[in-house]
């Protein structure tokens, strides 16, 4: 699924990535637990999340997400984002809760990463 | 393959900037063109122990060496040490604070899953002694 159609379907907007919108995730993770992330890397994956620590960037990074959605409206901070972009890691966010959110996408077909 | 050593200062309690050896370490290994497979698995490794030792060490450092079949990541610290290796190393025990635990971490998958992704892993430690953690991942003759 692109980032732009995860983007319309979660009613979200872009943070950092606008130039990469018609880039496609390979599955979805959901989790607030950044060890999970470590455990089983998908490369390119989504990840949602309601966590907005600096780890968040850094954990993508290293597991290789392919663009990370933080929901119920979070908002990274500003080092959060000047770190995503340095990294070219999309950042998104929704309105939406988690439960919502992977539930919209998966109706469209994206599809766990495991 | 290049030979080189790196070697990364960690602080005890700086969650700031937790996980940047790891990241310079990925970088590293990017740029010299392993395969992402050990990329991954390395990056994996240097990450983890270093977010154990900003969680429990005390300061400490992360080095990365390459030589030739091997990349081998080592981290020490000189913090309280641990005080049974095989405790600490099942799936699921951890002994970090409610605090780590909100930022995402603590959920005692850390050491399990660095022996999970090295090739080769040694740890030492013990009470008031530290830390010392070897990991050793072998590169195949086409570089994966």
């Amino acid at each position: 699924m692109k980032l732009s159609e995860i983007r319309d379907v979660l009613e979200g907007s872009v943070l950092v990535g606008e130039d990469k919108l018609d880039v496609e995730v390979t599955g979805g993770a959901a989790s607030d637990l950044m060890s999970d992330l470590l455990r089983n890397p998908k490369e390119g994956a989504l990840l949602l999340t309601g966590l907005t620590s600096i780890q968040v960037i850094r954990t993508s990074v290293i597991a290789g997400i392919g663009a990370v959605v933080f929901v119920r409206g979070k908002h990274p901070d500003p080092d959060m984002v000047a770190q995503a972009r340095g990294h070219g890691l999309p950042l998104l966010s929704t309105p939406l809760n988690m439960y919502s959110s992977c539930g919209r996408l998966y109706n469209k077909g994206l599809k766990s990463i495991r | 393959m290049p030979n080189l050593k790196k070697k990364y200062e960690i602080k005890a309690k700086d969650f700031i900037r937790a996980g940047e050896g790891a990241i310079q370490t990925q970088s590293t290994l990017k740029s010299i063109g392993f395969e992402p497979d050990i990329v991954r698995r390395a990056s994996i490794c240097a990450y983890e122990s270093e977010m154990n030792v900003v969680m429990h060490g005390g300061d400490g450092t992360l080095s990365l060496t390459v030589d030739g079949t091997w990349i081998i990541i080592e981290v020490r610290d000189n913090g309280p040490g641990i005080e049974d290796i095989d405790l600490a190393l099942k799936e699921g025990y951890s002994t970090a604070s409610t605090e780590y635990r909100e930022m995402g971490f603590g959920a005692g998958m850390g050491l399990p899953n660095i022996k999970k992704n090295a090739d080769s892993f040694e740890i030492h430690s013990g009470e008031g002694k530290g830390t010392y953690l070897k990991m050793a991942f072998r590169v195949s003759e086409n570089g994966e």
